[in-house]
């Protein structure tokens, strides 16, 4: 049996607004398995935002309890859940975040900073690999306005790659991306899933969840629909597809 | 992560605002070049004074005759003729703590040589006389033990009588010249020493024997004062002391009576002359002090522009896995080392106008090292101080609001 990276039994998440309380989340059940590509789906208000913060261990559920890779995350400290993020989640996000004025290759490097067992040398070669499988192998010393949306988006993941979490999150990825350049970074990440990693990719766009090989649909902080995909697209033949006269 | 990987980092955000660091640091760099010019003018007068005054012989001790009473009228004290030779020879016999005595007398009165002639004053002691009041020889011979004893008429010229008798620039050793109506031989003069700090001018000053002019100039047995060295400046309260016992004892004072002479050093002056540039050191250290106060304060600023403007970076190194920590320390060692480069400035252009103050307005300065030390630390401590609770906001945000900060 494969290994079970996300175990997500009951999760409730409740925000105190004055004197209303807001359930955002009404009790979420799901489990993901090594090597699955899956995007989580929702309008806006569905509680996705919100669940994706508990995945990516940035907040912790009212109640239930969340298994991330055989650690129960529920009961870490905030300094426990920065080092479970550092080793195990890496993060892409819809505004990229990468750092000004900082090299690309600076910019991959940043995780393993905060990785204690990790040296100057071995920080270095780890970067570079990860800049060689997003592909921007030529472009180490650029810093993110020498390059384009796509390319910074690549470098996100690159950096997210670096310190060989068990699971990529994404939000909303290809979000400030045009048709061409989201599918570019869907196929991107498709090799990787190919490679064996965990993505859990949260969008509101079918068409990038048709890439991915099992959807959950949230509404109203309940799980609605949860199936796997019987025909997963192919990006990169999708890609091939476009025209390219509307490329200007 | 590192203390090394945290400088670099620290580095990199501020090389991002060059100018933005600089003018940062400006606040400190004067603080600091302030502190340090300010003590060395503060220190630098202090020494100078100090000097002077051990010019004139920093452990000499005056022995005056104090006011006396005389059929019910006090009496000033130099009408009051106390002091003899005798005590002299008492103090020199009993006084350990004294290196050298002599008795003084002095008159006033006109020197004559030729066709000029010039007011000024004639004092002698014994041979120790020279060695108390710090007085060297520019030419000829000082007088010896034998003048002393038979009241030889030689005597010695400081500079400004030198100057005003023979102007044309003759050698006035061998000469004799009239003090009053007494003819004296010169047999030496002395080497200038300049204006004192109180404004007298040392070199208007004829020295002769005490026995010359108490036996030929003013025909008395008594002693105008009392001249002694305490073996060191430090020994000069418990050498006073012991002058006023010995005192007593050969005044015959019964313990009730108030002492009939006084004696007072050069220790005493030179507190309240260093007291009062003291004072002024710690004005003006403490005026510079508040500019460094201010300079932190600049930091701290900027700090929390500088945490407001990255509150985007700083959640998504959260969200990378930085610990609060982390986040603190980045930026605490940022605002530390704007203080510490700013500090080092400081110090360089607080001793290169400490220079300037000596070279241009002819100030006396002294950069201390306990003055550059301090001001440095000052300033660490600043950044510490001032850089934390800005730090200590960027590391209690919340990675969720601050990925999604606008």
């Amino acid at each position: 049996m494969t290994k079970k990276i996300l175990e997500i039994d009951n999760i409730k998440r409740e925000f105190r607004m004055g004197t209303e309380i807001v359930r955002a989340l009404k009790g979420i059940n799901f489990t993901v398995t090594a090597g699955e590509f899956v995007t989580i789906m929702g309008s806006s208000g569905s509680g996705k935002t919100t669940l994706l913060n508990i995945l990516g261990c940035l907040d912790k559920p009212t109640s239930g309890t969340y298994i991330l890779d055989g650690t129960n995350v529920g009961n870490q400290s905030r300094n426990d859940l920065a080092r479970v993020r550092n080793l195990k989640i890496g993060f892409v996000f819809q505004a990229y975040n990468l750092l000004p004025r900082t090299s690309a290759l600076e910019n991959v490097e940043l995780p393993l900073f905060y990785n204690k067992a990790i040296g100057t040398q071995e920080r270095r070669e780890k970067a570079i690999k990860a800049l060689e499988a997003v592909k921007l192998a030529e472009r180490l010393d650029h810093t993110p306005s020498q390059l384009s949306g796509g390319q910074q988006q690549r470098v996100a993941i690159a950096r997210a790659l670096v310190n060989e979490p068990v699971m990529i999150l994404a939000d909303e990825a290809t979000g400030n991306l045009d048709t061409r350049t989201s599918y570019e970074i869907m196929a991107l990440m498709q090799e990787l899933n190919q490679q064996g990693k965990t993505i859990v990719f949260v969008t509101h766009e079918p068409d990038i969840a048709s890439f991915s090989s099992r959807t959950i649909m949230l509404r109203d902080g309940r799980v609605q629909k949860d199936y796997f995909n019987e025909n997963v697209r192919s990006a990169k033949e999708a890609l091939a597809a476009l025209p390219v006269t509307d490329d200007y | 992560m590192s203390i090394f990987n945290l400088i670099r980092l620290a580095l990199l955000a501020l090389q991002r605002n060059k100018l933005r660091a600089f003018l940062t640091m400006l606040g400190i760099i004067i603080g600091v070049a302030a502190v340090i010019a300010m003590v060395a003018i503060g220190q630098g007068s202090k020494e100078s004074i100090q000097s002077q005054l051990g010019n004139m012989g920093s452990n000499m001790i005056t022995i005056m005759p104090a006011s006396n009473v005389a059929g019910g009228a006090r009496l000033e004290g130099s009408s009051v003729q106390t002091l003899t030779v005798a005590d002299v020879d008492a103090l020199k016999k009993r006084a350990t703590l004294l290196s050298a005595v002599s008795p003084v007398s002095s008159s006033r009165g006109q020197a004559i040589s030729g066709a000029l002639n010039w007011p000024t004053q004639l004092q002698g002691g014994n041979t120790d006389y020279f060695d108390i009041r710090k007085l060297t020889l520019q030419d000829g011979i000082l007088y010896s033990e034998s003048d002393v004893a038979s009241a030889a008429k030689v005597c010695l010229l400081g500079k400004t009588v030198v100057d005003n008798l023979f102007p044309s620039g003759e050698n006035p050793v061998g000469k004799v010249i009239r003090f009053n109506k007494i003819p004296l031989q010169v047999i030496g003069t002395l080497a200038p020493k300049g204006v004192s700090s109180f404004g007298q001018d040392q070199d208007d000053i004829i020295v002769a024997p005490y026995t010359t002019i108490q036996k030929r100039v003013l025909a008395t047995t008594y002693l105008q004062n009392i001249l002694a060295s305490a073996v060191s400046e430090d020994a000069s309260d418990a050498a006073v002391d012991q002058i006023t016992s010995v005192l007593r004892e050969t005044h015959r004072l019964r313990a009730t009576d108030e002492n009939n002479f006084q004696v007072r050093t050069m220790a005493e002056l030179i507190k309240t002359l260093s007291s009062t540039s003291s004072l002024l050191t710690i004005l003006l250290t403490a005026i510079a002090g508040i500019s460094l106060v201010i300079g932190g304060i600049g930091i701290m600023n900027i700090m929390y522009v500088s945490v407001t403007e990255r509150t985007r970076e700083i959640g998504l190194r959260m969200s990378i896995g930085a610990r609060g920590i982390d986040i603190l320390l980045q930026f605490l060692v940022e605002a530390i080392i704007i203080s510490i480069t700013g500090g080092l400035i400081g110090v360089v252009l607080g001793i290169t106008a400490s220079e300037v103050i000596t070279l241009t307005l002819g100030w006396p300065t002294l950069v201390s090292r306990s003055s550059i030390i301090l001001s440095f630390m000052v300033c660490a401590l600043t950044g510490v101080f001032f850089g934390y609770y800005p730090a200590q906001k960027a590391s209690r945000l919340d990675p969720i609001e601050a990925l999604r900060y606008e």
